[in-house]
């Protein structure tokens, strides 16, 4: 009989995995709380929304040919003057606020999460230096981090935004924003990151199975990535949820003040400008909508960050 | 015989946890005389920690006293509401843990923390207060009290520090003292230092002592009766020099067996295989059964209480009158 | 006869740490640089198949002795010479893995000297896949499985996470993880203080096998004297981070020389002892960022004397052992009988 229960290639059979997830702690924790069931259902919404917009989308709002002016200004539906074909009402111009929602939340999406992970990419790599190599290279990272720290977000995500379009001519210029916004952004939040990760490898580092490691003769990039890198993630992966809402929200604000995406690629955030001269005349679904899911996803991956952190924290097991 | 001055009888502790709930103290009862000295031992997870911890009213939620009671000079002290504990506290039971590196407070001066102990529990002016605080420390062998009372405890080494938590334990003169491994944290040499000052301060004082240690060696010396510990209940209690001698338990036997000693032939220890099982996987019957060598079918099914067995008595039913041969 | 080899070789090793508070706060408060010498001048040698054991309390120096040998730490002077080679002379990783593969260590926290997310398979496995020693998959999961049964663990451990196992048995991962490149010497950093009573015969009981059968030589780091007598043939005797006795076990434990392990082998509390008064030697260990002139244990000393106040002793052979004592030296000392009842 063979020896080991791993020398036959067991096939990774889905089922008992899918079981151990469902019978964690994890996953009773998250039952128990009926504020992060109703948090995760409003976000998966918004999101499945987001992610299938091209294919439950009713219009698109993007295409001239078809929008028409006729349909200008339209109340939702359930008001007097408003029509099902139009579930939230039109815009100004004739576009589809429903629609125009989904890709918002789409292109509001995808550069919060695109910044969020471009600044753990930064920050975590500079924060495991730092700790890992301590000394004169500690002591610049760290520098720089307080350096960009006395930046507010806001203003930093501006100067850069205003560099490049300086540097750049107009059409150019709304080809890349998305990239340059998410670049601004990611570069406003790395820091954080990159100090919790250099406390935990600061902590990490002198634990004996790192010490066993080195006298074995491992080289020290293996140590870092191998050893270092999956005992100091953790904390940092519950901050990067909670600043996916941060980031969301960020570039509404850079939306907002007309210094974000373009108004031919609208996110939440210009959706809100946009309907915001009109708030007085009358016509206040075409910013208040978006609002209100702006609102709700932030909220939402807000809460589910705050329960997985309760839920990660061994102390409170 | 004297009436016990503490008396623990059938203690229960529990441990709800998620979907569960966990015994961590199953079931113990024992005794500690005016003046005597009680060694708890056990290895880690046994509950003896706990033990002291609940008598002394320091369970931390989401631990709770599930059953039993704690009598404290024939008056009960377990389900006394929290400010009522808090001036038995102290007063009628001292404490000493295990790190002195975090049993005082490094942001006061000894002599503070010392006086501010006094005053919760003795009616003194601030000059008796703070008499009664230098002769503490001279008792414990702190020289130069009048100078180190104004110290803070980093200023302190390891062992002088314990010095001043014995202090403050006896502060108040309390009748029972709790010292949950008071000399683990320390070396050696300083640890026979702590353990004599422990024994002429309890002799001169007259104060009970309930010593929760893993090191037997301390408890030989130390104590004059002794409870082994083991998965959450008592499995053998007696008089020190008698378990020492002629354990009877097998558990206790296998521990005594284990013990490293300087004499004799360097030969193999004699080892108990297996662990202690963790909370929550407690076998049924007497706990110590899958690793008894004497184990039958009997031990699996029930769990035995302390049986009189010769000089001590032991959990096991191996001293069950019913089976022994007539 | 022939005779074993030496092994290790230590020559006047010094390592000294910088503690001297931040430049900032030296200027404003004219504060001086701060050093402690943790090793201050060890010597000794090791042969091939022996346990050597070094002994002494906390901040006497003995763990950082370890880390020296197995090149965690660079020497601030002297040398580690390993079979003929030193460690600290290689610069480059490529040229030490030769003799790292033959020299490895276990420590003494079984909770933090495994890597709680990885799979024990991969831990004991790390050693091969780092100096390539087996390179198919299969043949090193033959091996992994090999060494678990070789510390009395089962092959199907291999797959679940440190945190399921109890102390004892995650010690015997590292011990597993430490044998996996064949080494001939094991650096055991307090092996077994962090354990119970049984769990520490279960693993000291293993460690004497396994020495037995692959003919490992041990350089045994503990503070418990007990635990030194079963397990040692020689014991070198460590305060403030000087040597000042090394003799065999049973001489030690016989009769000890040096005031310093007379008091130790006194201050055991043993259970032989039960009940039985005893008077406890009064000092503590001295600050060691300034340590007392002369022979560091002086002030403690009941036999000290001017001499030992100015100069520090060095290792002198008296009665079959080496000790570091002027008391000795001088003859002054009366013969103790120890723990050891002869006959």
């Amino acid at each position: 009989m063979a020896e080991g229960v791993f020398t036959a290639a067991a096939p990774v059979r889905l089922a008992p995995k899918l079981r151990r997830v469902f019978d964690s702690d994890l996953w009773w924790s998250f039952r128990r709380s009926p504020v992060t069931v109703a948090a995760a259902v409003m976000a998966l919404v918004i999101i499945g929304g987001a992610v299938f917009a091209p294919w439950i989308a009713p219009h698109d709002p993007w295409d001239p040919a078809s929008v028409s002016l006729l349909d200008a200004s339209n109340p939702p539906a359930w008001l007097e003057g408003g029509s099902w074909t139009f579930p939230l009402g039109t815009d100004n111009q004739g576009r589809d606020v429903l629609s125009a929602i989904l890709y918002g939340s789409r292109l509001s999406l995808f550069v919060g999460s695109a910044a969020v992970l471009l600044a753990l990419l930064i920050g975590v790599t500079l924060g495991l230096l730092a700790g890992w190599c301590g000394g004169l290279t500690d002591t610049i990272i760290m520098r720089i981090a307080d350096v960009k720290l006395s930046f507010p977000a806001i203003l930093l995500a501006l100067l850069i935004d205003g560099v490049v379009r300086g540097m750049l001519p107009r059409d150019a210029q709304s080809e890349i924003a998305s990239y340059v916004l998410i670049t601004a952004i990611a570069l406003s939040f790395w820091v954080q990151y990159a100090r919790t990760v250099r406390a935990s490898t600061l902590v990490e580092r002198n634990k004996e199975y790192i010490q066993a490691a080195r006298v074995i003769g491992v080289s020290p990039a293996k140590i870092i990535l191998g050893h270092l890198l999956p005992n100091v993630i953790g904390p940092v992966l519950v901050i990067a949820t909670i600043n996916l809402a941060l980031a969301i929200l960020t570039e509404a604000t850079l939306s907002f003040l007309g210094v974000g995406l373009p108004p031919t690629q609208p996110s939440l955030g210009t959706l809100i400008r946009n309907g915001n001269d009109y708030l007085f005349s009358g016509d206040w679904w075409i910013s208040i909508f978006p609002g209100v899911v702006l609102a709700v996803l932030i909220l939402s991956v807000n809460l589910l960050g705050d329960w997985l952190r309760d839920a990660l924290n061994p102390k409170l097991r | 015989m004297p009436e016990p001055l503490l008396r623990v009888e059938n203690l229960r502790v529990e441990l709800p946890i998620r979907r569960n709930v966990l015994t961590a103290i199953d079931d113990i009862s024992f005794t500690i005389g005016p003046g005597e000295v009680l060694g708890v031992v056990g290895e880690s997870g046994a509950g003896k920690s706990l033990t002291g911890a609940a008598i002394i009213g320091l369970l931390e939620p989401p631990l709770r006293i599930a059953a039993g009671r704690v009598t404290l000079a024939g008056r009960r002290i377990d389900n006394l509401p929290s400010e009522a504990m808090r001036r038995i506290r102290g007063r009628e039971i001292g404490a000493i843990f295990q790190d002195p590196l975090t049993s005082l407070n490094p942001l006061c001066t000894i002599g503070r923390q010392l006086i501010e102990t006094i005053h919760t529990h003795l009616d003194l002016s601030p000059a008796a207060a703070r008499d009664r605080a230098l002769a503490l420390l001279r008792e414990v062998g702190i020289a130069g009290a009048e100078a180190r009372i104004d110290h803070y405890p980093h200023q302190f080494s390891g062992g002088m520090r314990q010095r001043v938590v014995i202090a403050l334990a006896i502060a108040a003169n309390p009748r029972l003292i709790i010292a949950d491994e008071p000399t683990t944290a320390l070396d050696v040499s300083i640890q026979a230092q702590i353990i004599a000052l422990l024994k002429r301060l309890c002799g001169d004082h007259g104060t009970a002592v309930m010593l929760v240690t893993h090191d037997m060696g301390v408890i030989a010396e130390t104590a004059h009766r002794v409870a082994v510990m083991y998965a959450g209940r008592i499995v053998e209690i007696g008089e020190v020099a008698e378990v020492v001698a002629h354990p009877r338990h097998p558990y206790t036997r296998g521990l005594m067996d284990a013990i490293p000693r300087i004499g004799g032939r360097r030969q193999r220890l004699r080892q108990v295989d297996g662990a202690m099982p963790r909370l929550g996987e407690i076998p049924q019957g007497c706990a110590f059964s899958p690793r008894c060598p004497e184990a039958v079918d009997r031990c699996r099914r029930q769990g035995p209480n302390l049986l009189p067995a010769g000089g001590t008595e032991a959990a096991c039913w191996l001293y069950d009158k019913v089976l022994l041969p007539a | 006869m022939v005779e074993p080899e030496t092994l290790l070789r230590v020559e006047k090793l010094h390592r000294a740490f910088d503690v001297s508070p931040p430049a900032l706060e030296r200027l404003l408060q004219r504060k001086k640089r701060a050093t402690v010498k943790a090793v201050d001048g060890i010597s000794f040698t090791m042969r091939r198949g022996e346990t050597f054991a070094l002994v002494g309390e906390s901040g006497c120096g003995k763990s950082t002795v370890a880390r020296l040998i197995v090149g965690l730490y660079r020497p601030t002077a002297g040398r580690v010479i390993f079979a003929g080679q030193e460690l600290a002379r290689l610069r480059s990783r490529k040229a030490a893995a030769p003799l790292r593969r033959r020299l490895q260590m276990i420590f003494q926290d079984p909770y933090a000297s495994l890597n709680p997310r990885w799979r024990v398979k991969r831990i004991i496995a790390e050693p091969l896949r780092t100096h390539r020693l087996i390179v198919n998959e299969t043949a090193l999961r033959e091996r992994v499985v090999e060494l678990l049964r070789q510390v009395r663990l089962s092959p199907a451990d291999g797959e679940k996470f440190p945190h399921e196992f109890s102390g004892g048995q995650r010690q015997r991962i590292s011990i597993a993880r430490a044998l996996a490149s064949n080494p001939e010497f094991l650096v055991c950093d307090e092996p077994t203080s962090a354990l119970d009573v049984s769990v520490q015969a279960q693993i000291l009981n293993l460690m004497k096998d396994l020495q037995r059968q692959l003919g490992l030589t041990y350089l045994f780091i503990s503070h418990n004297l007990a635990v030194i007598y079963q397990m040692s043939d020689r014991v070198g005797v460590m305060y403030l981070g000087r040597l000042v006795e090394i003799a065999s076990a049973e001489q030690l434990f016989a009769s000890p020389r040096h005031p310093y392990t007379r008091l130790l082998l006194d201050t055991i509390p043993s259970i032989e002892a039960t009940g039985q008064a005893r008077e406890p030697v009064a000092g503590e260990v001295p600050n060691p960022i300034h340590p007392p002139p002369g022979c560091s244990f002086h002030p403690r000393c009941p036999f000290a004397k001017d001499r030992c106040r100015r100069e520090r002793p060095e290792l002198i052979y008296a009665g079959g052992t080496l000790v570091a004592c002027h008391a000795v030296e001088e003859g002054r000392l009366p013969v103790a009988s120890g723990m050891l009842r002869t006959g």
